[in-house]
C-alpha cells in the first residue's frame, strides 16, 4: 500500500493519520478537509469559546511542528464530491482526482436545520465566533433543542447574563439518551438558573428574530440557535456502492468495503461488545475509531473488531456529567450512589440482562472507572447492581 | 520522550489513565490529570503515545528527545 487517503480533517482524521505514521507506514498520506482550518477541537466551541474564556488558538489539536512531522499531503478548503470505488479514486470539488490504495472516511456530520433564515447553528469555529459576538448581557437567546449541545449553549448564555428561552419538542429533554429521571435532573438545572424552558412543543420555523411554534405562537428573540441534531456527511458517497443508512455502514472492523474504513461521527458500525449497530457523535469515539480504522487498514491479516465502551462528558452550569457505555434503548435506570435530588449521583443502566452503562453527575470522575470496567466486561446486571439500589425508571 | 500536560485543557475523562497508568493518574477530587513520569522509559512509549492520541482534550503533548 503506497497511497492512503483520509477524508475529513477533524479529530477522527487526525487520529487516523497519526496512527498510520506511528504504526510505521511511510507511504503517501493525503488528507482532505472542507474547512480551511485543520484539526481543531470542537467540544470547547459550546463551552470555553462561546463563553470567551478561550481564544481560538487554544483549540489546535496539535502544535504545527507535530503536524509537520507527519509529512502529510494536505488538501484543505476543498470537499470530496464523489467516490469511484472500483477505480479507487476520490474526486474533489476543485476538480482534483485522488487515487488511493486505502481510504478512511471521516467526514463527520453537519447540523440539522429547520425552516427559516438567519438562525445560528453550532458546529464549526466560525459558527461559535459569530454566536459569541452576538451574546450579550440582556440580549435574548432562543435555543431550539435541549440536547447536550443546546443545553451547554444555554448554560453559557445564562452565565453571560443573556435571557434564554429553551424550546424542546420532547416532553423530557434527553430522555431518549439518558432516561426520563436523569433527564429531569438535568433540566431542573436550567430552571434553577432562570432559563425559560418550554418542553413538549414542536417548532415549525426558526429564523432571525424568533421561533415559530406549531400552535402558531411566536417566541421573539435577538438570536436563535438551532441545536436539533446532526446529519452525517455522506452525500458524496451516494452512488459509490457503499451502504449509507444514517451514516456510512461499516462492519465490526469499522470496514465499509475492502480497503475502505469509516471513523468518527459519520460511521455506523457493529459494536460487538453490545451486539448492536451504533453511530457515536462523541469526541472520544472519534479518536478511538480513527486509530482502529488505521490499524485495521494497515494490517488486514490481523484486524481487530472495534469494540469500545463509548464515553461522553458534558459541562452545564456547575455540573460535570460523564458517562460510559451505551445508554440508548436501555430497559432500566438505577441510582447506585448519591441522590438524584441532590444533583450528585451515579446511575447505572440495564439493557436486557447486562449492565449497559453508567452516568455520573457531580461526582469525582474516578468513581466511574469501576463501572466502566464492568461495562467492558459485559457484567451481568444482577452482579453489577445490588438489589437494594433504588429503581427510578 | 518528554511528556507535558496542560491542566487547563484537561476534562478529566481519564482515558490517559486507562492507557498508561504508570505515567498518568487523576486527582481524586476533580479528576484532573496528574503526571507521574515526565520522562517515561522506552518500554512505555507506545502506551503513552496511545494515551496522547486518545485524550479527548488534546491536553497531552509529547516531545521526542534525542537520547544519549
Amino acid at each position: 500500500m503506497s497511497r492512503i487517503l483520509v477524508v475529513g480533517a477533524s479529530a477522527a482524521g487526525l487520529a487516523a493519520v497519526e496512527t498510520l505514521r506511528r504504526e510505521g507506514y511511510d507511504g503517501t498520506v493525503t488528507l482532505v478537509g472542507d474547512e480551511s482550518h485543520a484539526f481543531y477541537d470542537r467540544p470547547p466551541l459550546s463551552k470555553q469559546i462561546l463563553a470567551s474564556q478561550w481564544e481560538p488558538g487554544k483549540l489546535a489539536l496539535r502544535p504545527p511542528a507535530d503536524l509537520d512531522a507527519l509529512g502529510l499531503d494536505l488538501r484543505l478548503g476543498t470537499a470530496a464530491t464523489r467516490l469511484d470505488l472500483a477505480g479507487r479514486t476520490v474526486h474533489l470539488a476543485d476538480g482534483t482526482e485522488l487515487p488511493y490504495d486505502g481510504l478512511i472516511v471521516a467526514t463527520g456530520v453537519r447540523p440539522r436545520r429547520l425552516p427559516g433564515e438567519g438562525a445560528h447553528v453550532l458546529r464549526t469555529l466560525g459558527d461559535a465566533l459569530v454566536l459569541r459576538d452576538r451574546l450579550r448581557r440582556g440580549s435574548r437567546l432562543a435555543v431550539v433543542g435541549a440536547g447536550f449541545l443546546g443545553s451547554e449553549a444555554a448554560a453559557v448564555a445564562r452565565g453571560l447574563g443573556a435571557e434564554v428561552v429553551l424550546v424542546e419538542p420532547a416532553p423530557v429533554p434527553l430522555a431518549h439518551a439518558v432516561g426520563a429521571e436523569v433527564g429531569r435532573v438535568l433540566t431542573q438545572a436550567h430552571l434553577d438558573h432562570g432559563v425559560d424552558l418550554r418542553t413538549g412543543v414542536a417548532v415549525v420555523e426558526a429564523g432571525a428574530g424568533g421561533v415559530r411554534l406549531a400552535d402558531g405562537e411566536l417566541i421573539d428573540a435577538d438570536e436563535v440557535l438551532v441545536a436539533v441534531g446532526s446529519v452525517p456527511n455522506t452525500d458524496w458517497l451516494q452512488g459509490s456502492g457503499l451502504t449509507v443508512a444514517d451514516g456510512l455502514v461499516c462492519d465490526e472492523f469499522s470496514a465499509a468495503a475492502p480497503g475502505v474504513y469509516g471513523a468518527g461521527d459519520v460511521a455506523r458500525w457493529h459494536n460487538p461488545l453490545f451486539g448492536v449497530e451504533m453511530r457515536i457523535e462523541h469526541r472520544t469515539n472519534a479518536a478511538e475509531q480513527g486509530m482502529a480504522a488505521a490499524r485495521n487498514l494497515l494490517r488486514p491479516e490481523a484486524r481487530k473488531p472495534f469494540a469500545p465502551v463509548p464515553y461522553f462528558w458534558s459541562d452545564q452550569y456547575d455540573m460535570k456529567i460523564q458517562a460510559y457505555g451505551y445508554l440508548r434503548g436501555h430497559d432500566e435506570v438505577t441510582v447506585v450512589d448519591g441522590d438524584l435530588t441532590a444533583g450528585r449521583f451515579v446511575a447505572a443502566y440495564r439493557t436486557g440482562d447486562h449492565l449497559a452503562g453508567a452516568l455520573a453527575v457531580g461526582m469525582p470522575p474516578k468513581v466511574l472507572m469501576s463501572w466502566r470496567r464492568m461495562v467492558a466486561a459485559r457484567a451481568a446486571w444482577s452482579d453489577a447492581v445490588p438489589s437494594t439500589a433504588s429503581v427510578v425508571a | 520522550m518528554q511528556v507535558e500536560v496542560d491542566e487547563s485543557k484537561c476534562i478529566a475523562a481519564g482515558q490517559c489513565v486507562l492507557s498508561a497508568p504508570e505515567v498518568f493518574d487523576q486527582r481524586d477530587e476533580d479528576g484532573i490529570v496528574v503526571l507521574l513520569a515526565e520522562r517515561p522509559g522506552a518500554e512505555l512509549h507506545d502506551v503513552v503515545r496511545e494515551a496522547a492520541g486518545l485524550c479527548p482534550a488534546a491536553a497531552i503533548r509529547l516531545a521526542e528527545l534525542v537520547e544519549g
